[in-house]
């Protein structure tokens, strides 16, 4: 195979007519790959307050037809959760991430909640995780595979719970990997989550729930007061 | 403003009037008019059949037929077409002649564009009690940004009523060749054209090229449709008394 | 997979003739364009970011060979492996040899273009290994037997009821007498089906919109979740890709995705748009053990430095045949290969050669909408003409046509000899069309007057008449 690989790079230099390029050249470019420069970013989510962005997201979440609610704490999720549940008809049981984010919320106040905590398995209907962060420019949710956010729970239930703690709303993608790269290594997935899964391959008709989840629901915990940051990103 | 006069091959062939309309136009605006003897094509036939060897000696006749006017103008987006967008192109690899190539582009219009975005016209005086609408050429169009200048004269001309046509930017189906190459896809085409047009209820449809004018009359009259077809020039100039429309006797 | 592009005419036909694809066609014709021109409409960055997508991709392709080699460098760093396939063979083996490695005996594959390209589907079959469409569209065509006939949705060509009766005839141990009325209970039975299929894959084959340099890592862009079922649930991941899917950051990869759910559904973003990156690291608790990319050439080498350069630009949105005239009247299928449509007119050349193509450039009428709506700005009439260009000068052209073309041409450059000629045209035409006004038949024209009338002269040259003015003659 390396054969194949030295062929493939001498076939593109051939054809760009040149050798192998410069090592000064390739410095330029690897340092410009290090710095990642952005592009034109969209001035949509960008030039909003906090507040607004939030609304934005909110907004463009909703067209999607995810749905979503707001709480003013972590301690609140659990009754959301379980409220939902019931408004849904779903039976009361779930399968957690084992973040800690979440096992901090007081789920003992729910005992009725039937609560596993894990990847997920074929047998299970609700999942809840967190989220590494909410994109307002399209209501798009980021999350990261990771020992505590194992990636099968965002597709393998009926239903996907997402929680959004307030400070995690960032206005674009561009933010969203400034955030990913202060974590450290990439991790093994990435899931841009824009709504609930979907077809259109029948006649052109947009069909909810195709392999994925068919329900996205989002806990908007708003805990900026208690943070104290009202300022704008 | 010395105009120089492109006559375009199918107005030339089939439909003079257009070529008159044209001049009357020009001269309205305040331009002399000249028609280069020495002109017979743009090479659009040669130059999108892959013969670039014809299209450039052709090119080159035009250029020198056409040099030292103020402005090229005529009465098709095709046209205009290929002398602004494409002469750049095929001469791209000649250093020798492209500035003088570059230079007879940047002086190449359409007819209706140039009226309204050079000459400054507003409005005509012309009266045609019709409901008409009005399908935007490909070319013209996409390639040299004709869009709302033959609207804003047309609502200009007494008694004209324009509805517009739904698809008015969707490709009728003629491109040169193309319709007697892959004449079913063609009449496909120009059949849904033909559908949105008679939907819209109009008595009269316009354009500003030959071609897709004579492939919607073409079709129109073979389906027993009673719609007038006419170039917008026609129209435009008041000549619509002069010439019977589209494929109809006198 | 085996070309029919040559027999384009025919297949052109038989789509036209084909009402349940003139129904499926007529739904794609009023949805895609409005969609997008209402997501285009939406972000005012809109024809900002179609530039900076062409130069991201100018830019990568240009050094192209330092990507790979930065790609490859990062994918083995977060414990990946990347194979280089020149050619469809050695492609077809390196999904085979890992395949094996593990006793693979159930392959579940994301859609990817590649895999069509290569026949991969059928050389697993011929090997003892089953593969296993997700993604609904290639999952019904699969069961049909059917290539793709588009680029992102490739069972557009069929309607309700065909995909019924194809689950009917095919979901044996079902109930005979359910319901398959509408798409919902469609896309329910289908996620029924596929949900264990899912689960007992062995491998999971995905494509990859971007492969990012940066990072090491592959980006699908989907709105099932099926690619993302199909990259997780396996004990390995295998990405196919060609080479010009690179782009350099992953801030490019953000930069080209805000262009490419807009252009190809009218969607803000794509439901799941995913990014993976190695194999499951220590603490993981699912996704792979091994993480493969296999990098196809297969011609795009050739292909740069070279006149059709821009097409690698590509990024596989479908808008240029969602806005195609011609696409819209035959369907995918007739253009006879995995690409269809004006993207298909210019790669497929190129991948299989012209001689076997040669009709796709040709059916077109340079529109220009295709241009138009290209997120990345690929010339696409002008790299047709190309093509043509090619024919010309290799003599591809039936004979007769490039005798009346050469014919024309000469007169053409004659003005002397010409404006005569076309003035006893003229006056032939006019005399025999005078009554009329027009010509039911004419000769050597009957595709023309097979369908339409053609509307006769007025009986005299502009130029005949212009020349008569000047010399003080009527004025008209």
């Amino acid at each position: 195979m390396s054969e194949a690989r030295a062929q493939i790079l001498a076939g593109i230099r051939r054809s760009l007519k040149r050798g192998r390029l410069e090592s000064a050249r390739e410095a330029e470019l690897r340092e410009r790959v290090a710095g990642h420069p952005r592009n034109l970013v969209p001035a949509r989510a960008t030039t909003l307050d906090h507040s607004s962005r939030t609304d934005l997201f909110v907004a463009m979440a909703e067209e999607v037809q995810a749905t979503v609610a707001q709480v003013n704490s972590p301690a609140a999720v659990p009754d959301e959760v379980a409220r939902y549940l019931a408004a849904e008809n779903l039976p009361a049981e779930l399968i957690i991430a084992p973040d800690p984010s979440l096992d901090e919320m007081p789920w003992s106040e729910r005992p009725l909640l039937r609560i596993r905590r894990g990847r997920a398995e074929a047998s299970d209907a609700v999942s809840l995780t967190p989220c590494n962060a909410a994109i307002a420019e399209t209501g798009t949710l980021m999350l990261s595979s990771g020992a505590a956010t194992p990636t099968t729970l965002n597709f393998l239930p009926d239903t996907h719970i997402v929680v959004v703690r307030s400070n995690q709303v960032v206005a674009t993608y561009e933010d969203g990997w400034d955030r990913l790269r202060s974590g450290g290594m990439m991790p093994r997935a990435i899931n841009f989550i824009t709504g609930p899964s979907r077809t259109g391959d029948i006649e052109q008709r947009i069909e909810l729930g195709a392999h994925g989840p068919r329900r996205l629901h989002i806990i908007l915990v708003d805990d900026r007061q208690k943070a104290g940051d009202g300022q704008g990103k | 403003m010395r105009v120089a006069l492109f006559v375009t091959c199918l107005v030339d062939f089939v439909r003079p009037t257009i070529g008159f309309a044209a001049v009357k136009l020009l001269e309205a605006a305040g331009c002399t008019v000249e028609v280069p003897r020495a002109q017979t094509c743009c090479g659009q036939p040669a130059y999108n059949s892959g013969d670039r060897e014809t299209a450039m000696a052709i090119a080159r006749q035009v250029l020198d037929a056409f040099e030292g006017y103020d402005h090229v103008v005529a009465p098709s987006g095709s046209c205009a077409g290929m002398l602004r967008r494409h002469y750049p192109q095929v001469f791209a690899d000649e250093p020798a002649v492209l500035p003088r190539v570059q230079q007879l582009a940047a002086r190449s219009w359409e007819l209706v564009s140039f009226l309204v975005d050079i000459c400054g016209m507003q409005a005509v005086r012309a009266r045609w009690e019709r409901r008409v609408t009005y399908h935007d050429a490909c070319s013209g169009l996409r390639e040299l940004g004709v869009k709302d200048q033959p609207r804003r004269l047309l609502a200009s001309v007494d008694g004209l009523t324009l509805r517009e046509l739904p698809g008015a930017e969707t490709c009728c189906g003629f491109g040169g060749m193309f319709c007697v190459k892959y004449p079913d896809i063609s009449d496909k085409m120009v059949s849904d054209k033909q559908a949105d047009i008679v939907k819209t209820g109009a008595e009269a449809v316009l354009a500003g090229d030959l071609g897709c004018l004579l492939n919607i009359a073409g079709k129109l009259h073979r389906h027993g449709a009673r719609l007038e077809v006419r170039h917008v020039a026609e129209v435009l100039a008041g000549m619509t008394e002069e010439v019977p429309p589209i494929g109809v006797p006198r | 997979m085996l070309a029919t592009s040559r027999t384009f005419e025919a297949n052109a036909r038989a789509g036209l003739g084909n009402p349940i694809l003139q129904r499926a066609l007529s739904l794609m014709r009023s949805g895609f364009p409005e969609r997008r021109r209402l997501a285009v409409e939406r972000l005012p960055e809109f024809e900002a970011l179609r530039d900076i997508g062409k130069s991201i991709k100018d830019h990568t392709l240009e050094h192209l060979d330092f990507y790979l080699e930065l790609f490859e460098e990062n994918v083995v760093a977060s414990g990946g492996q990347v194979h280089w396939a020149r050619t469809p063979d050695e492609a077809r083996h390196a999904v085979l040899q890992i395949c094996r490695s593990v006793d693979a005996k159930v392959v579940t594959k994301g859609k990817s273009m590649i895999a069509e390209e290569i026949g991969l589907n059928e050389y697993l079959e011929q090997n003892g290994i089953t593969p296993v469409e997700t993604d609904l569209g290639e999952y019904i065509i699969q069961l049909r037997h059917e290539p793709p006939s588009h680029l992102i949705a490739p069972a557009i060509h069929l309607m309700k009821e065909q995909v019924a009766d194809t689950f009917r005839a095919e979901h044996r141990s079902l109930d005979p007498a359910r319901s398959l009325a509408d798409a919902r209970q469609l896309c329910d039975e289908a996620r029924a089906v596929l949900r264990p299929r899912f689960l007992a894959g062995d491998v999971g084959i995905t494509g990859a919109n971007f492969l990012v340099a940066e990072t090491g890592s592959c980006i699908i862009v989907t709105n099932e979740g099926n690619g993302d079922l199909t990259q997780t649930l396996p004990r390995v991941h295998i990405v196919m890709a060609s080479l010009e899917k690179l782009v350099p950051t992953l801030e490019d990869a953000a930069t080209l995705l805000r262009l490419l759910a807009r252009s190809a559904t009218g969607q803000e973003f794509s439901a799941y748009t995913t990014v993976s990156t190695g194999p499951r690291q220590p603490g993981d608790l699912d996704g792979p053990e091994q993480y493969h990319v296999v990098l196809l050439d297969n011609g795009r080498s050739a292909l740069l430095g070279g006149e059709f350069q821009d097409m690698l630009r590509c990024i596989r949105c479908s808008a240029c045949m969602n806005h195609c005239p011609v696409y819209a009247a035959v369907g995918g299928h007739a253009y006879g290969w995995v690409y269809s449509g004006p993207m298909g007119a210019v790669l497929t050349p190129s991948l299989i050669g012209i001689a076997e193509a040669g009709h796709l450039p040709n059916a077109s009428t340079f529109c220009g909408q295709c241009e138009s709506v290209c997120p990345v700005k690929i010339p696409l009439p002008k790299l047709m003409r190309h093509w043509r260009e090619r024919q010309f000068t290799e003599k591809l052209n039936p004979p007769v046509y490039r005798a009346g073309l050469s014919l024309w041409a000469w007169v053409a450059r004659q003005p002397a000899l010409y404006h005569p000629l076309v003035e006893l045209a003229c006056r032939t035409f006019g005399w025999f069309g005078y009554r009329r006004g027009r010509f039911r038949t004419l000769p050597l024209a009957n595709g023309w007057t097979a369908v339409r009338d053609m509307p006769a002269p007025e009986g005299r040259s502009f130029q005949s008449l212009w020349a008569e003015r000047q010399k003080g003659g009527a004025r008209k």
